[in-house]
């Protein structure tokens, strides 16, 4: 089955990238944009038997930096 | 000193492995041994273990973090927990926060743009292994390039950080958005430190400037002392 992982900045942390996208967008006339926090989806295509627990430890070891960053597991139905 | 023992670890996309081994080959007198990322070992009775500077995995997920999970990264993590001093600069200062060695972590320059050029430090504890040639407070200039050096560490691990003298160097100015203009911090214990700047292309004149060299001769002297 496919497991979205999306992981975001925690709050508080400042984003750079996001800034410099909430400018360019502000540059193509786009208005009413006030924050832009940019994250990243990870897809992974797992078997049913991968257990929350073993995603969540995934997240925790490798795909999430846990002293700037918060993860979301989806699984995604097939 | 002839006998002294370091290891450069060398990743797939480090660039300043070379330079890191000649500066301690240069200093030292010895040549340094070269290790793989997939080595699972470290040469045997090790003085010093240098992480490179260089965009390991491509900067693949986020800087340093697949080489931090390396086969070569249990090897360091081990002899780190034995107090055998590690040296992470630029790209190997973002492996040690990611294989958990030190704490916080390089995020991107707050002005996204890739940052290349000497810049002034302070030397904020001039008593760890890696700093006692430099004088507390002490002004030196060494060479930054990195896009990803901006460091970010929690309030508490911040005060922590500087009640404990682990803050080794402090931007002079403004450099990549850094928290408290952080440059470099050491370990709990003393014997690990990660840097930005980059101490092994300031150790000869034709470098433009030699401030670098005491960091690695520190390193070798503390050693000879023990």
């Amino acid at each position: 089955m496919k497991v979205r992982v999306h992981v975001s900045l925690k709050n508080g942390v400042l984003d750079p990238q996001g800034r410099a996208i909430q400018h360019s967008l502000e540059g193509l006339g786009f208005s009413g944009v006030s924050d832009v926090r940019a994250g990243r989806l990870i897809e992974l295509e797992v078997d049913e038997n991968v257990t929350d627990d073993a995603l969540d430890e995934m997240c925790r070891k490798l795909l999430a930096n846990m002293v700037i960053e918060n993860y979301r597991i989806e699984r995604v139905a097939a | 000193m002839s006998n002294f023992r370091s290891a450069v670890v060398t990743f797939p996309g480090s660039n300043c492995d070379r330079d890191m081994a000649t500066a301690l080959e240069k200093v030292s007198g010895s040549a340094p041994f070269r290790v793989w990322h997939g080595d699972a070992d470290l040469p045997e009775r090790l003085d010093f273990i240098a992480l490179p500077g260089g965009f390991s995995y491509g900067d693949y997920l986020r800087s340093g973090a697949m080489a931090a999970r390396s086969p070569i990264m249990r090897a360091v993590v081990a002899a780190a927990g034995r107090g055998v001093p590690v040296l992470g600069v630029c790209n190997g200062f973002q492996v040690l926060t990611e294989a958990g060695l030190l704490p916080g972590a390089l995020m991107r320059n707050a002005g996204i743009r890739f940052v290349c050029r000497d810049v002034p430090l302070v030397v904020e504890n001039s008593q760890s292994l890696f700093t006692a040639g430099y004088g507390q407070g002490q002004q030196i200039t060494i060479p930054v390039a990195h896009h990803d050096g901006n460091y970010f560490a929690d309030d508490a691990t911040l005060d922590r950080l500087e009640g404990e003298g682990r803050v080794a160097f402090r931007y002079v100015a403004d450099v990549n958005g850094s928290i408290r203009g952080i440059a470099g911090v050491l370990n709990d214990a003393g014997n690990v430190l990660g840097m930005m700047p980059h101490p092994e292309r300031a150790i000869e004149q034709a470098h433009g400037g030699t401030d670098g060299r005491a960091l690695f001769e520190s390193a070798i002297k503390s050693l000879a002392a023990a």
